[in-house]
């Protein structure tokens, strides 16, 4: 089989306290692991994934601390070193007040109007 | 209207059941696909895990005035166990596999009859076998 998908992240922390880590990325890690050909955009909040050291260390409730807390900085960058793209959208990483110099390295910034020629690259694209 | 002979469409749902309009549109959207001729693989992930979960249960409401049996409140396993069966009378497949690991912190294993337990490598499976996949995501 050779399907190439793109998963569009744009729904951000969702759950990732709770999961200690982003349900979408993970399930990309583990499509790669099953050997899906798989790309990833982020957009709207979820540029943020894409920010240099986040640190979601620290929650405890009683005496239960979280002592896994999602690296999402590391999961992008095990993704990449799978072979997948990250690329983060850089007009809403603009927006969002996210420099290029705060990008963590191994992602790839993309502008609005390469979008239509990035699709075109996939077979199938998944808006998460 | 032609039908759509041994073409495969496949679901990723994403959502928990009694939360928003998506469950059912989804639902609505398995059921015209094989009513259209599609065999339909759905992967719950996540809350969709729930969907199927065997021990919902009806209830009365108090402000309707109804009991429990003139509520007749269709859970949302009915609704899937209702397509299992519609795809039978088609002719046609609908294979429901649920995300094991969202299954386990939920703690909803106990899912209806026809419907099955898996993981991301069956989506995949899906997705090569599948004409197209269309994903359903939560917000």
């Amino acid at each position: 089989m050779s399907r190439k998908v793109l998963a569009i992240v744009e729904s951000a922390y969702r759950a990732t306290l709770e999961e200690q880590d982003d349900p979408v990325l993970w399930l990309t890690h583990a499509l790669k692991g099953a050997g899906a050909d798989i790309d990833v955009l982020l957009r709207g909040a979820a540029v943020s994934y894409g920010a240099r050291g986040q640190d979601a260390s620290g929650l405890a409730f009683g005496t239960r601390a979280q002592t896994q807390p999602p690296q999402l900085e590391r999961d992008l960058a095990s993704l990449a070193g799978k072979g997948a793209k990250v690329y983060l959208l850089k007009e809403d990483a603009a927006t969002r007040g996210l420099r290029p110099d705060e990008v963590a390295p191994g992602l790839e910034l993309i502008g609005r109007d390469a979008i239509p020629a990035l699709f075109r690259q996939f077979d199938h694209i998944w808006h998460w | 209207m032609s039908l759509a002979q041994n073409k495969t469409l496949t679901f990723v749902l994403n959502d928990p059941p009694y939360e928003n309009a998506r469950t059912t549109t989804a639902l609505r959207l398995v059921g015209a696909a094989l009513r259209k001729g599609y065999d339909v693989n759905v992967f719950a992930y996540e809350g969709a895990v729930a969907l199927p979960f065997a021990k919902q249960a009806p209830h009365a409401n108090a402000v309707h005035g109804n009991d429990a049996a003139a509520e007749d409140h269709p859970n949302t396993k009915d609704w899937v166990a209702a397509l299992l069966a519609e795809a039978g009378r088609l002719g046609r497949k609908l294979d429901w596999i649920n995300c094991g690991l969202c299954v386990d912190e939920r703690g909803v294993a106990e899912a209806i009859a026809g419907t099955r337990r898996g993981s991301p490598a069956d989506l995949w499976q899906f997705v090569g076998k599948s004409d197209n996949t269309l994903v359903i995501p939560t917000k």
